[in-house]
């Protein structure tokens, strides 16, 4: 008896290679992306370790030609920007989300939905146009601020950024808020505005948090809203919002042209820092998210 | 007391509640509606507030150049002639080359994801691929500078050379270039891209796929035949979102890409665009109507990256209403 072989041939076998052929590329797609993430972040860490001394966190830039030296005047910028853009962007895009979750008719919804996510696709260095034309190049009416740089003006920039980013994480929870608890509470008696603010906010906070986060994951590293709005800064601490700050990455960015090569470790250890801060931040950010939403999901 | 179905009803009178929610409870309502909707209208206006603004600050050098601004060439501060035709060419060459190489790299990271992985890796290997998103690009353009530009150097850009050096297009190897520029802009698209792709890839009916599968159709070819033509049109949103990001990086641009003109014909060579040219001059304009140009850039830079992604948001929506029945 003639054995039948189970061997593909002739037409069938071609078939079967170049699905093979395309299954190998799809991973090799995946794993080249990851490799470049782990290059990233691996010379990051290799190169800034030198570098990160005690000194770099707590002191100041050196003049030019010292070794030595530290960023704390931009982890201090940093901070104070990330904070003014948050006291803007989070009541802003949390009321803006309550609006078309809870308020608006479906179209206009839609619509506030839609150029909130064109906002987001807006290059960041046109934002920093933006705020320089409108509050660096002329004076701000009954503010105090104007014709010059200032941090004001680069946490209103950033604030721009984080707003689309809280805004739309904050919408995509309040939709997961199951319309049974609202319904709970209009039945006792409650009135919408009590309802809003004591029922559908706290059960969708975790998501509005980690909104935030990763919006300030995003914030703090964004240079090119800062070019024209907050880097001609002082080399010492500053903690007055009318002066331009030094930032993070402004540091960052103008170490690495520099002449100067021992600025180039700087760099790396700002780098570092700041890798390291957006990483956790927005690792975390996302964990939490998947948190509330698999909670929010278990109510319904 | 009022009519219900024609019949005249009467109701024991309500009291004691009534008041406290006409008080207290219209004016919470409607304050809330009232501060809401505010917010709303406030995140609609910026868009208008930036376009607007943008125009205003471009306005000298728009009534001195016109709309030929955009296709002159020269850029000479000295004699305050100015023209973007550099820069825009630079611009689409760029952020194009950038998607030749992020477009397919991208599909197949979504179908990857989507199709092929084990559930087990799925989560965590989509997880380092929005990672990579969250590098702020400054980082990227540092490590572009310090780690990119030596390795595109010394093995990539010879080795083109060696083989596809007769187009013109690899020609002698630089250092700062437009090619690692595309390079450092095909990892920051990638991440939009793939990510989208993957999303897509996923809610294809599973009854469709197992019916090209039940046909006898290979992975690939169910792919090809069925994934792929199902949502294609989101797809391509997905690679012009991309591309919006990739047109409107400044920074790591800026960093990589060597900052000179004329464009040349070979990729290896400096180039600049309309966004790292600002990153690199927002310190040097000396007179208004530089200034004024300079911003004439950011405009014509908006009105690009505004364009394709009003495109793509539409594509994007029509897929989340067909997805959900339109709810």
């Amino acid at each position: 008896m003639e054995a039948i072989s189970l061997q593909a041939t002739g037409r069938s076998r071609r078939r079967l290679l170049v699905n093979r052929g395309a299954e190998i590329l799809a991973i090799v797609a995946a794993l080249l992306a990851v490799t470049v993430l782990a290059i990233v972040v691996g010379s990051v860490f290799a190169r800034a370790f030198h570098s990160l001394t005690w000194d770099f966190f707590t002191k100041g830039p050196v003049i030019f030609g010292q070794t030595g030296g530290g960023i704390s005047p931009a982890i201090v910028g940093t901070a104070m920007l990330v904070l003014i853009a948050m006291a803007i962007s989070v009541p802003t895009g949390v009321l803006a989300a309550i609006f078309v979750s809870e308020f608006a008719p479906k179209k206009v919804g839609a619509q506030v939905r839609l150029w909130l996510d064109v906002l987001n696709g807006f290059p960041s260095i046109v934002i920093g146009i933006f705020v320089f034309v409108l509050a660096v190049k002329t004076k701000v009416p009954f503010l105090d601020i104007g014709h010059h740089q200032s941090a004001w003006a680069g946490g209103f920039a950033l604030s721009i950024i984080m707003l689309p980013l809280v805004s739309r994480t904050t919408m995509e929870v309040l939709t997961l808020v199951p319309n049974s608890l609202r319904e709970a509470s209009y039945a006792l008696g409650v009135s919408k505005w009590r309802t809003v603010l004591s029922v559908v906010l706290p059960s969708a906070i975790g998501g509005i948090v980690t909104g935030t986060t990763l919006a300030v994951a995003r914030a703090a590293g964004e240079t090119a809203p800062l070019l024209f709005t907050c880097s001609f800064a002082s080399q010492f601490v500053t903690w007055d919002p009318s002066q331009p700050v030094s930032t993070i990455p402004f540091t960052i960015f103008s170490y690495s042209e520099s002449p100067d090569p021992s600025l180039h470790g700087q760099a790396w250890a700002a780098a570092f820092v700041l890798i390291a801060f957006v990483l956790v931040t927005s690792l975390t950010a996302r964990l939490l998210l998947d948190r509330s939403r698999r909670k929010l999901g278990q109510v319904q | 007391m009022g009519k219900l179905r024609g019949v005249e009803v009467t109701a024991p009178p309500v009291t004691g509640l009534r008041r406290t929610r006409h008080a207290l409870d219209r004016i919470g309502d409607r304050t809330l509606y009232v501060v809401t909707a505010l917010a709303g209208f406030l995140s609609v206006l910026v868009v208008a507030a930036i376009i607007w603004q943008v125009v205003k600050g471009s306005w000298p050098a728009i009534k001195q150049f016109g709309i030929s601004f955009v296709w002159n060439q020269t850029w000479n501060p000295v004699t305050s002639v100015f023209g973007a035709r550099e820069y825009v060419l630079g611009t689409l060459i760029t952020a194009f080359g950038a998607m030749l190489i992020a477009a397919p790299l991208s599909i197949a990271i979504g179908l990857f994801l989507s199709e092929l992985a084990p559930p087990a890796i799925r989560g965590p290997i989509g997880s380092l691929v929005d990672m990579l998103a969250a590098v702020p690009s400054v980082v990227i353009g540092l490590w572009g500078i310090y780690v990119l530009i030596p390795f595109t150097f010394h093995d990539i850009e010879p080795w083109l050379h060696d083989w596809f050096g007769f187009t013109g297009i690899f020609g002698t190897p630089t250092t700062a270039g437009v090619f690692p520029a595309m390079l450092v802009l095909a990892i920051m698209a990638t991440p939009i891209t793939s990510s989208i792709c993957r999303e897509l890839f996923i809610n294809v009916p599973r009854e469709l796929e197992e019916a090209a599968i039940g046909l006898g159709a290979t992975r690939w070819e169910m792919v090809k035949g069925v994934v792929v033509p199902n949502v294609k049109g989101g797809v391509v949103a997905g690679i012009v979102l991309g591309l919006g990001r990739a047109l409107g990086e400044a920074i790591a641009v800026t960093q990589v890409i060597g900052n000179g003109t004329p464009l040349q014909l070979n990729i290896f060579k400096p180039g600049v665009t309309l966004a790292s040219n600002l990153a690199n001059q927002y310190s040097g304009a000396v007179s208004n109507l530089q200034v004024s140009a300079l911003i004439y850039l950011g405009l014509i830079l908006l009105v690009i990256t505004f364009l394709a992604n009003l495109v793509a948001q539409r594509i994007v929506l029509r897929f989340e209403l067909q997805r959900t029945g339109g709810n």
